[in-house]
């Protein structure tokens, strides 16, 4: 059954844009639930203490800056491979 | 659907960031090459030049429009990154911060100026040369504050761990992130954003013009597409602010935590 389907499409870069795909989806899973803790959680800090608003803010601004990098090394990694 | 559509439609690949040379110049083995990409750096430089230039050139008590933009923009930085991170030091650092901050905001901004539509941050060498100016920035001071291997103390070991997870296990993994990956993460940021960026108004904005030549029913899927890119144009305005502030931020956070005495 394979080897029919190897026939019929380039399984190299089949594969290859297999792999694009996946990597760009694998990568957004992490970041995507780290980002959604994150924001609750300050959004749950802000409305408790909206006086340390701005504090909060910033050091979600921070935590948001560092979780990205990791969905944006899928979208670089995905054009290297 | 297919035999609806008339052309082909090409999707935007990496090969719309590569550029050649407008004109370029040799001196002796080293070739300097004037392209797009300069073209748009050196025009960065000047806005920033001018808006500093133009906001303080007299500086008066009662400060007049420019004046009050300039001042209420070193005020964010002064007031939302440099104090906060840095404390009663930050006056030494507010004009690297600044200048981020500023440059890379101008720089982002191209992404959305119509006759552009390209930031000079979507190629890996910007972001990355200013990761670079971090890096040193950063280790620099801790290493005059601290000296070489009390710098590299004072990072790469966590004293509230006990001895035998904290040699063999946190230094490595503290040396590499602190100093290895740090200027990655830096550059990345930035340039994966922009990258994304452009290629996210370029497919709206390009399948908006390829469903409006094919005609007829294609016209519905046509608006829907053009709206959907005008929304991404105002959500490039928001991250274009976001990562100039992220990008001044952390690097304020790089620069207090190597000046600071214990973790």
């Amino acid at each position: 059954m394979l080897h029919l389907i190897g026939q019929a499409v380039d399984v190299g870069t089949g594969l290859q844009t297999i792999g694009k795909g996946l990597v760009i989806g694998l990568a957004a899973i992490g970041p995507g639930i780290g980002l959604g803790v994150l924001i609750g959680k300050s959004v749950e800090a802000m409305a408790r203490q909206p006086e340390y608003a701005n504090t909060v803010r910033t050091t979600m601004f921070i935590g948001i800056g560092l979780i990205e990098a990791l969905a944006l090394f899928g979208i670089a990694f995905s054009f290297i491979i | 659907m297919t035999g609806l559509l008339a052309a082909t439609f090409e999707p935007p690949s990496t090969k719309d960031f590569v550029f050649g040379c407008r004109f370029s110049l040799s001196i002796g083995s080293l070739d300097l090459c004037f392209n797009f990409i300069i073209l748009l750096l050196t025009l960065t430089t000047l806005f920033v030049l001018a808006f500093f230039y133009f906001g303080l050139r007299k500086p008066k008590v009662v400060p007049g429009k420019w004046q009050l933009l300039t001042e209420l923009g070193i005020g964010f930085v002064r007031e939302n990154i440099a104090t906060p991170m840095l404390g009663h030091e930050a006056a030494g650092f507010m004009p690297l911060l600044a200048t981020f901050f500023f440059f890379i905001l101008f720089a982002n901004l191209f992404e959305v100026i119509p006759g552009f539509s390209l930031s000079p941050s979507s190629r890996l060498a910007f972001p990355f040369t200013l990761a670079m100016v971090s890096w040193f920035t950063y280790n620099g001071v801790g290493i005059k504050r601290h000296g070489f291997f009390g710098y590299l103390r004072n990072t790469c070991i966590i004293k509230a761990a006990p001895w035998w997870i904290r040699y063999p296990l946190l230094m490595p993994i503290e040396f590499i992130s602190n100093i290895i990956v740090r200027p990655i993460t830096l550059t990345v940021r930035l340039w994966a954003n922009f990258l994304a960026g452009h290629f996210l108004l370029a497919i709206f904005f390009l399948g908006a013009w390829f469903f409006f030549q094919t005609g007829g029913i294609a016209y519905l899927p046509g608006i829907f597409s053009y709206g959907l890119g005008v929304v991404l144009v105002a959500f490039e305005i928001f991250v274009a602010a976001l990562q100039a502030f992220i990008f001044a931020v952390l690097s304020a956070s790089y620069i207090g935590q190597a000046m600071a005495e214990e973790h």
